[in-house]
């Protein structure tokens, strides 16, 4: 059965914007909320060199990575385009403002 | 990305063919060789023909294909193997082509039609092209084969030079031609100490002649190179590696690295073993069909009419002749004259067909000791038929193109050594010009083989951009020296205004920069939704590229007016630090002028020790950089340096940067104005502000120019009567000298022009275009026109830019320190869950 952690309000992420969560001992988690509400959650680090996610510009459903600029899709973690290369994805649940993430995913994408 | 494809799959019957779907009735072709032409040669036949033949591709390598030519920028950390990938997997894939990387062919049964691989698999063919290309020359002497010791070949060569260089020591190079100086260098920047052993008196002995040699030499040993010439190699030594070189004169060279480029021969022992007709390489006819008219070969394997070849250029005529005859189009191949180039960044190296001179030849030569640049045209009969150039090439192409066509030069003859744009009358410099000038067949992208031609019918195909062009004819795909050249040919063909042509903000929008920033101002948008709904944005909120734009556009529009949106900015920008590669951050604090003291001196070596800055640097701007800063901490280390007085230095924004100066006339003995104080007023007026990219200023003290103002977007060079005034320049990638814009008198003349100019360039130039390609493009003339021919507009360009100083000149680190946005430099939330 699914584990989910409560990790904050919608309105504590911003808009385009993302937040990292450091669960212990784990690979930081980057968690995006897109222009239009939705929220996403991926390992913090670009297949490409371990960018990190979470201060790319997030424009739709996509991060451009900071570092080198792939494009990645939130949903899925694929890295978009010509380049080739995949993120983990960790689920993510909305309950009214408050968003939860998955934690045996997480364990596992993350660890 | 992963590129390299691992070893093939074990084959269960080395009997069957691979994959065959039971319907596919089209013949086989097969192709040996994975390379440069091998390839080129099967997407000339796609291009013809895509569905007449079934493909499929065995190669040595275990990668897809790659720009050979390309190795030399890996090595020199240009570029890496990901842009050299000519055709990724998907190319194969969307083709239908079956790839079977790293495994080659070790046999051909022409009367059974097969052949096999070292991993047994074996194939029957229809038709079989040979594309082997060449093997590198190992010279018999002994100790070649120690570990350590390599040619330059290949993507593993690199890797091999490269694991090497991170040890540092020292490398050996033999071979002082094209690819033995292109390694020398990249193993030179790699930081190894480097000896080039040559046989010859002259480097490059083929392309250049003696003159040009020295030249190219002294450059060489410039760089810290060491160059032995007329060295003959007797031995490599080392008791189980390579340990170093000994020349026949006795002299040892110690060294972990040897690196042998001393020749190529032809791969031909898979198509002698075959029983196919081999002289030098495999022979040919005009379609490169070998003696037997089912097998085919192409590139540096063959030999055409009495010649073999080492470069691509003949390759790429050879894979069009080849597809021609694959596709019963009859044009065959007539051999290839040849020009050489080499790429070493910052020596500009041309020479093309014979100027060994003789009977009847008469030289052209010009020198210009100054700048470094030897010229060399050999004429014979009025025709042109050899050419060295070296320290400025750029007439390379038209030398080489009135050389293939063998034109009648008589005319032009006094005026031929100052190069095209003399020759033709014109006199000052029309790139433009020059391009149209061009023939048809005047070969523009040299790495991809793209003639003039092909560029303009790809273009009129409906690429009108230069990614677009990129993208489907290949040319300005690699190494990117042709841009200008693809640029131009777009401006010709598109018409001359190509910027309200098609060449789009990006691909959210049909709109243009300029469009988009003059309908911000006419329509007087706020806000960046609101441009993208005005302007039929195509996608819901923009991209990575325009978005950034967009904010800056508005900003500049409505100073003081416009919310700023942070999301809109790259990570930088966001985060007032430079981000690195292992995601901790630079701060670097601005130092006016260049001048610190104790108290700055004091806080900054206390936020290093109390951060454990693992580094600090004196940077090229004249001041200091702390690195490996986490985000988190960011905060409290600029507090600290707030409370030393220090200020952001913007090293991370499209913004001005730095203000450079020397020591001027305080205390210099040639000083002939206060130029370090000239510099701080410039830096107290001028920081603080966005730009469409960085901005860097210099100011001088005397015309010697310590402060390097000639290579700054804005630059003041002081002199007895006054200051003059210099625009434009950029020490980047394509380094470019100031253009002058003025003289002045007084230093708030000085300070007056600058804020003009930098006014005009906020609101006129495109977002992330520098001062130096936006003068290029609208020409220095109208600058002078709107900053020194009319005083109106320039002052009012400077209350301008005054107007919006006062409201970005408001330390973005002292905010953070107070506690503004300290979110972004936290976790959302700090979960402590013991992992089980
Ligand atoms: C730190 C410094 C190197 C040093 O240790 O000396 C530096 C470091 C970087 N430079 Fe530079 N440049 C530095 C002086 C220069 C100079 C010399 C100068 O300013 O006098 C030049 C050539 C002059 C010029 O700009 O015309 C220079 C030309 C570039 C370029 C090429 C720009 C061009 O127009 O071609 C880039 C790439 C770019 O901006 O796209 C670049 C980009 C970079 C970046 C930002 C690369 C990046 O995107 O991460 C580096 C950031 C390192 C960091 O995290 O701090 N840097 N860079 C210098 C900082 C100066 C400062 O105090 O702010
Ligand atoms: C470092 C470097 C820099 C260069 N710079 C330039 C330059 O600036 N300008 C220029 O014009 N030229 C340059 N060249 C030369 C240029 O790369 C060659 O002319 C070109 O690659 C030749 O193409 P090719 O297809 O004949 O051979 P290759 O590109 O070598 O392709 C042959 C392929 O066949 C494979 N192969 C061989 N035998 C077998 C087998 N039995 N089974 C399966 N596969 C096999 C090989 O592994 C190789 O991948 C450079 C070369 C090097 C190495
Ligand atoms: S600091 Fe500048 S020159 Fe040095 S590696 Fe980075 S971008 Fe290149
Ligand atoms: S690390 Fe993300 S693009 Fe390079």
């Amino acid at each position: 059965m699914t584990d989910w952690i409560d990790i904050g309000t919608l309105a504590d992420i911003p808009q385009r914007g993302a937040r990292t969560v450091q669960i212990d001992g784990q690979k930081e988690i980057a968690v995006f909320r897109t222009g239009d509400d939705q929220v996403f959650a991926l390992v913090n680090e670009c297949p490409h060199k371990k960018g990190p996610l979470s201060q790319g510009i997030v424009h739709g459903h996509n991060v451009s990575c900071p570092l080198h600029n792939w494009n990645i899709a939130l949903k899925t973690g694929e890295a978009q385009g010509n380049d080739e290369g995949c993120t983990p994805t960790i689920a993510v649940r909305m309950e009214g403002e408050r968003v939860l993430i998955a934690r045996p995913a997480a364990m596992k994408a993350a660890a | 990305m992963e590129f390299q494809i691992g070893a093939t799959e074990p084959v269960v019957d080395s009997e069957e063919d691979i994959l065959v779907p039971a319907d596919d009735v089209r013949e086989h072709l097969v192709v040996v060789g994975n390379g440069m032409a091998g390839c080129r040669a099967v997407e000339e036949l796609l291009a013809r023909d895509a569905g007449r033949y079934r493909v499929t591709i065995f190669g040595a390598e275990p990668y897809v294909n790659y720009n050979r030519i390309m190795l030399s920028p890996v090595l020199a950390g240009e570029k890496t193997f990901e842009q050299i990938v000519i055709n990724d997997r998907a190319w194969y894939a969307d083709n239908g082509i079956e790839l079977v990387a790293g495994d080659p062919v070790t046999a051909i049964d022409r009367a059974a039609k097969r052949v096999t691989a070292q991993s047994g698999r074996s194939v029957h063919y229809d038709k079989l092209l040979i594309a082997t290309g060449s093997d590198p020359f190992i010279i018999p002497v002994p100790g070649k084969d120690l570990p350590g010791v390599i040619s330059f070949r290949d993507m593993k060569d690199v890797d091999t030079m490269l694991a090497a260089a991170d040890q540092g020591g020292a490398a050996v190079v033999i071979g002082g031609g094209l690819l033995g100086l292109e390694a020398a260098h990249g193993l030179t920047l790699r930081g190894m100490k480097v000896t080039v052993i040559h046989l010859m008196d002259t480097l490059m002995e083929r392309q250049l002649d003696e003159a040009a040699g020295w030249l190219l030499k002294s450059a060489l040993e410039g760089r810290g190179q060491t160059i032995l010439t007329g060295a003959n190699t007797e031995a490599i030594y080392g008791d189980g590696k390579v340990e170093g070189v000994r020349l026949k004169d006795g002299t040892e060279i110690p060294a972990s690295l040897v690196v042998m480029a001393v020749g190529i021969r032809p791969s031909t022992a898979l198509a002698r073993e075959a029983g196919l007709e081999v002289n030098r390489g495999i022979r040919v006819d005009d379609h490169m069909v070998t003696s037997d008219p089912n097998v085919l070969a192409v590139g540096e394997c063959v030999e055409h009419d009495g010649n073999v070849y080492g470069l691509v250029a003949p390759l790429w005529d050879m894979c069009r002749s080849l597809a021609d005859g694959l596709t019963d189009q009859h044009s065959g191949y007539k051999g290839s004259v040849t020009s050489t180039k080499l790429k070493v960044a910052g020596l500009d190296v041309f020479s093309a067909g014979d100027f060994s001179g003789g009977e009847g030849c008469e030289d052209i030569v010009l020198r210009d000791a100054a700048r470094g640049v030897y010229k060399r045209v050999v004429v014979k009969d009025d025709k042109v038929v050899g050419a060295v150039l070296y320290g400025d090439t750029a007439d390379g192409g038209w030398y080489f193109d009135l050389l293939r066509k063998g034109e009648d030069v008589a005319d032009i003859r006094d005026l031929l050594i100052f190069g095209q744009a003399f020759a033709s009358g014109g006199g000052a410099l029309d790139p433009k010009a020059a391009v149209a000038a061009l023939s048809d067949d005047a070969e523009i992208c040299g790495c991809n083989g793209v003639s003039k031609g092909q560029v303009v019918a790809c273009i009129s195909a409906g690429n009108c951009s230069l990614d677009a062009v990129r993208g489907s004819c290949k040319a300005s795909a690699s190494c990117g020296q042709c841009t200008g050249m693809v640029e131009n040919l777009l401006a010709l063909t598109l018409g001359d205004d190509v910027a309200s042509g098609p060449k789009t903000l990006c691909k959210c929008t049909s709109f243009t920069h300029d469009d988009v920033r003059r309908e911000i101002v006419a329509q007087n948008m706020r806000s960046i939704p609101e441009v993208m709904q005005l302007l039929h944005w195509s996608t819901p909120d923009g991209c990575s590229s325009c978005r950034p734009a967009l904010n800056y556009y508005l900003l500049c529009a409505l100073p003081g007016d416009y919310q700023d949106d942070q999301q809109s900015r790259f990570v930088n920008e966001r985060m007032h630090a430079n981000i690195q590669k292992d995601g901790t951050y630079s701060v670097v604090p601005r130092m006016w002028g260049g001048l610190t003291n104790p108290r700055e001196l004091r806080a900054i070596a206390d936020v290093v020790e109390k951060f454990n800055a693992p580094m600090v640097k004196v940077t090229g701007g004249q001041r200091l950089d702390i690195f490996g800063i986490r985000k988190e901490d960011l905060p409290a280390v600029w507090a600290d340096l707030n409370a030393a007085g220090m200020v952001s230095g913007h090293a991370y924004g499209k913004s001005l940067r730095t203000v450079k100066t020397c020591v001027g006339s305080e205390w210099c003995r040639f000083g002939t104005q206060d130029s370090t104080g000239l510099g701080v007023r410039i830096e107290r007026m001028t920081w603080g502000s966005w730009m469409p990219h960085k901005f860097k200023i210099a100011v001088s003290g005397c015309p010697r120019n310590c402060a390097e103002a000639t290579i700054k977007d804005f630059g003041v060079v002081c002199v007895d009567s006054g200051y003059e005034l210099h625009v434009g320049g950029n020490g980047g990638i394509h380094v470019r000298a100031t253009d002058l814009l003025c003289k002045v008198a007084t230093e708030q003349e000085a300070m007056d022009y600058c804020a003009a100019f930098t006014q005009l360039y906020r609101e006129e130039a495109r977002y992330l275009e520098r001062t130096a390609p936006w003068i290029e493009r609208i020409g220095v003339d109208y600058i002078k026109q709107r900053i020194v021919e009319d005083d109106a507009g320039r002052e009012a360009l400077r209350a301008r830019f005054l107007y919006s100083q006062s409201f970005s000149q408001d330390d973005p680190w002292a905010e953070r320190a107070a506690g503004q946005h300290a979110e972004l430099h936290q976790p959302l939330a700090p979960i402590a869950i013991a992992a089980e």
